[in-house]
């Protein structure tokens, strides 16, 4: 496409510029790295608490709510939050009882949302297209008022998250020395479970659910290759995030390339980086540090 | 996780002691349930004379290695603030008061050059010890460890042990569990020997008596001249399960 246009005398500012000029694209933008920075900064805990494989499938479990709430022609992101609340409990009281293991539980519910979803929208005409804006993200289709939705759901996150900084890093790291300070670890893990699941469903436009997993993982994976201290690596992830969202919504929009998975390959590429370069812990500075010992 | 039953034992203030048992003998299980991690059928644990939940860092916990994860992006000197957290509540900074006691064990741990390194970045010895540094500026009543001496160096086994004269003095009482006969006979006051339930408990040589040890280990024992020789001491290393 650039070659296309043929102008070189074009500068770099402009070319940076011009996606812009559509106001689409600018919610688009500030969407993307709002989620991309958020996804980042929860994702520390999701991994730090081996939540991944929980966190990709409430993503997946969300569908069902999104299909009611497409039929019924409510803003999917009440349904979806409303599925992603339910699954979560769900989850929660499926181990409680010690007759399943967590895992088992999550793979059963998960995937019986997913047809439950499935389901649903294979009885709608356009079935294919919507389900893959839901699947795949739309960034493009963000509103205004889904615009406003998503920063205040965010805010709000973010606010919980630097309120509970302190309890929520020790009953991470140790839920032993958490006890023996009388925190509440059990009321800090649903909580955890819920702010993950509305991140999930603030992230189902940019990223879609297919992909809001690498988002929550990905980022605070490189980030935790680069430093030393949990709120480092929070900062660093929240970079990570929002460097990849921008970027990547460039590449989709120069490559023609779909925004949620130019945006995880990015991060992808920077977690790559991280793992065979970083400073003392990547891959390539321990074989250079065993030659030198050697 | 083993279930035990029947534990009645009054530990006086103040005590240093082992709590001896085979694998599997619930040694664990007796902490958790101590500090309140596990939940209790029937019966009662009374701190003070108080029940469980009524004290707020009372109890200092320095859990097995297997129980925390190493690659944890913290630095030395965050783990060992994290003591203070009772105190100092969920937003106040540290005070002077806070950071002193801080930098004085972690001098007294002789990892003070190390304070601004990552966990993951320190030998499995010199880890321990930011374990020890933390659980001394908690300032307990009581210290529950589990396992202390398995697979650590003989610095960090010498400044354990050092550790325990020093508590003794602040009237810590100590709780410590090992499969070291030896160990337990010679640097403790008083002996639980525990096999899901109390065999015996009081002073070494009232403890380990002949019955007693071969109710605790059964069939891993060996007798040698007076000597006795557990032959299953170290922890069977588990195999990772496949799915």
């Amino acid at each position: 496409m650039l070659s296309a246009r043929g102008e070189r005398e074009e500068t770099m500012i402009q070319w940076l510029i011009e996606p812009f000029q559509f106001a689409f694209m600018q919610r688009g933008m500030i969407a993307s790295i709002i989620v991309g920075m958020l996804c980042a900064i929860i994702g520390c805990y999701v991994i730090l608490r081996s939540m991944a494989f929980l966190g990709d499938a409430l993503a997946h479990a969300i569908l069902p709510g999104v299909a009611v709430a497409y039929l019924f022609g409510v803003n999917l992101l009440w349904g979806a939050l409303a599925a992603a609340i339910l699954v979560a409990i769900l989850i929660n009281y499926f181990t409680k009882t010690e007759r399943v293991k967590e895992d088992t539980a999550i793979g059963i519910l998960f995937a019986a949302a997913l047809a439950l979803g499935i389901a649903i929208i294979s009885t709608i005409r356009t079935y294919a297209v919507d389900l893959s804006h839901i699947l795949f993200g739309n960034v493009l289709s963000v509103s205004g008022q889904d615009l406003i939705l998503i920063l205040g759901l965010s805010l709000t996150i973010l606010i919980i998250l630097i309120l509970s900084y302190r309890p929520l890093k020790i009953i991470t790291f140790d839920p032993i020395l958490a006890k023996t300070l009388n925190l509440p670890v059990e009321g800090f893990h649903l909580l955890l479970l819920i702010l993950l699941a509305v991140t999930i469903v603030v992230s189902l436009q940019t990223v879609g659910i297919g992909l809001v997993a690498a988002m929550l993982v990905t980022p605070p994976a490189a980030a935790a290759l680069l430093t030393r201290r949990l709120s480092a690596m929070i900062g660093v992830s929240a970079g990570i995030g929002a460097f990849s969202s921008l970027i990547g919504l460039y590449i989709s929009f120069y490559l023609n390339v779909a925004s949620g998975a130019a945006i995880v390959l990015v991060a992808t590429f920077i977690f790559l980086l991280a793992f065979f370069l970083a400073p003392r812990r990547g891959l390539l500075w321990s074989k250079l540090g065993k030659k030198h010992a050697g | 996780m083993v279930a035990l039953k029947d534990i009645t034992v009054k530990i006086p203030h103040g005590a240093l002691v082992a709590i001896v048992g085979p694998n599997g003998a619930g040694k664990s299980t007796l902490f958790k349930a101590l500090v309140g991690l596990l939940p209790i059928q029937s019966g009662m644990i009374r701190i003070h004379g108080q029940p469980l939940g009524q004290h707020k860092n009372c109890v200092a916990y320095i859990p097995q290695r297997e129980e925390l994860d190493w690659h944890f992006p913290v630095t030395v000197k965050d783990v060992v603030m994290m003591s203070r957290y009772g105190e100092l509540g969920w937003f106040a900074a540290p005070k002077r008061y806070d950071q002193n006691i801080v930098d004085e064990n972690l001098e007294k741990m002789g990892i003070a050059a190390l304070r601004n390194h990552r966990l993951d970045e320190l030998s499995g010895g010199q880890q321990q010890r930011v374990f020890l540094a933390r659980a001394l500026s908690q300032e307990p009543h009581i210290l529950l460890m589990d396992e202390p001496f398995s697979g650590v160096d003989a610095a960090t086994q010498e400044i354990t042990l050092g550790i325990f004269e020093l508590l003794h003095e602040r009237k810590v009482t100590t709780l410590v569990s090992t499969h070291d006969l030896n160990m337990a006979t010679s640097k403790f006051e008083l002996i639980l020997l525990l096999n899901k339930e109390v065999i015996a408990f009081g002073k070494p040589t009232e403890v380990f008596t002949h019955q007693s040890v071969q109710a605790a280990f059964g069939d891993h024992l060996l007798y040698l001249d007076g000597g006795i020789l557990v032959e299953e001491c170290c922890p069977p290393v588990e195999k990772e399960k496949k799915p």
